[in-house]
């Protein structure tokens, strides 16, 4: 226990501090509580997904009432975080940044991540943020598992020496 | 809600909403990858602020609007919470989510804000999300017509 106020004493758990973090965590919470307010709607990132793959496949899947008749706000929903991660580049950032991360990772993890968060109903804004907000016990068992098994896959790769 | 209800605010709305989403996201250091796998690889635990203080403010947002609001003034719906049913695409599909987001670093929302800080990378991460969202549609959409043809009864997963 006296370890692990050192290491707080020492920042190494927080090496970026805390403040970044938690305001942006309640922002996020702010920007799902002002459109719940209004509308009512718990919005999730990933099923804009599926919702926009209805304007272009026949698939019955993302041709569901439920995806057609909220493609369009979920689009809306999705350039606006675009725009409001841009307005945050343009005020705070220089320039662009652009990660070191290898493109095969992005590919391939986002490819599993596509399927993993349909699968499953739900991201990490779905299940993370309004699932766990809901005290939904489906959300915490997804959680539980998504976040258990991402740290032993990062170590994992870490651990095999693919840097970044 | 159907298209004719929704007020004139309501896309406004709905922008402003994403607009504080990503500009939440890009402060947290979310819209990095790098910053996610630091996380994952126990090297620096901010992220628990980010979910935390997100699941903080939503909570008590559903809490109080549950119990004290009556309808949501844009669309006339009633509030409501998130619980959905649980079954065994949870696990499995957090399970594929998880091995995803550890390679990567990149969730959805996550990946949206990243484009708009500027990193074109990331389309690559997007693009595979696409596609792997095609992919389970697809699978899914086919077996589900095959068992029905068998008259088996079909489940309703979503």
């Amino acid at each position: 226990m006296s370890d692990f106020i050192a290491l707080l004493a020492l920042g190494e758990l927080f090496p970026r501090g805390i403040l970044p973090y938690l305001i942006g965590g309640l922002l996020i919470g702010a920007g799902t509580a002002v459109i719940y307010l209004a509308t009512g709607i718990i919005a999730g990132a990933s099923t804009f997904l599926e919702s926009t793959l209805s304007y272009v496949s026949d698939v019955p899947r993302f041709n569901q009432f439920k995806y057609v008749q909220s493609r369009d706000w979920r689009i809306v929903f999705t350039v606006g975080i675009i725009s409001g991660a841009a307005v945050y580049a343009i005020l705070f950032q220089d320039g662009i940044w652009t990660t070191d991360v290898q493109w095969w990772r992005l590919l391939g993890g986002g490819f599993l991540v596509g399927i993993g968060t349909r699968l499953g109903k739900g991201c990490t804004s779905g299940h993370g943020v309004c699932g766990i907000g809901s005290l939904s016990q489906t959300s915490i068992v997804n959680v539980v598992t998504f976040l258990t098994i991402a740290i032993g896959t990062a170590q994992l790769v870490q651990a095999i020496g693919v840097a970044p | 809600m159907s298209e004719v209800d929704r007020s004139p605010w309501f896309m406004p709305v709905v922008y402003v909403g994403g607009l504080i989403f990503g500009f939440g996201l890009a402060i947290s250091g979310m819209a990095r990858p790098e910053v996610v796998l630091d996380f994952l690889q126990f090297e620096d635990f901010g992220l628990l602020f980010v979910m935390g203080g997100a699941a903080v403010v939503s909570g008590i947002t559903f809490t109080l609007a549950t119990r004290y609001g009556d309808r949501a003034p844009l669309t006339a719906s009633q509030y409501t919470r998130r619980v959905k049913a649980m079954d065994r695409n949870v696990v499995i599909g957090g399970t594929i989510f998880g091995v995803g987001w550890g390679v990567s670093g990149i969730c959805p929302g996550a990946a949206y804000a990243s484009a708009g800080i500027g990193n074109y990378p990331i389309l690559w991460a997007i693009a595979g999300m696409f596609l792997g969202a095609y992919v389970q549609g697809y699978w899914r959409s086919t077996r589900s017509a095959s068992t029905t043809t068998k008259q088996v009864a079909s489940d309703s997963s979503d």
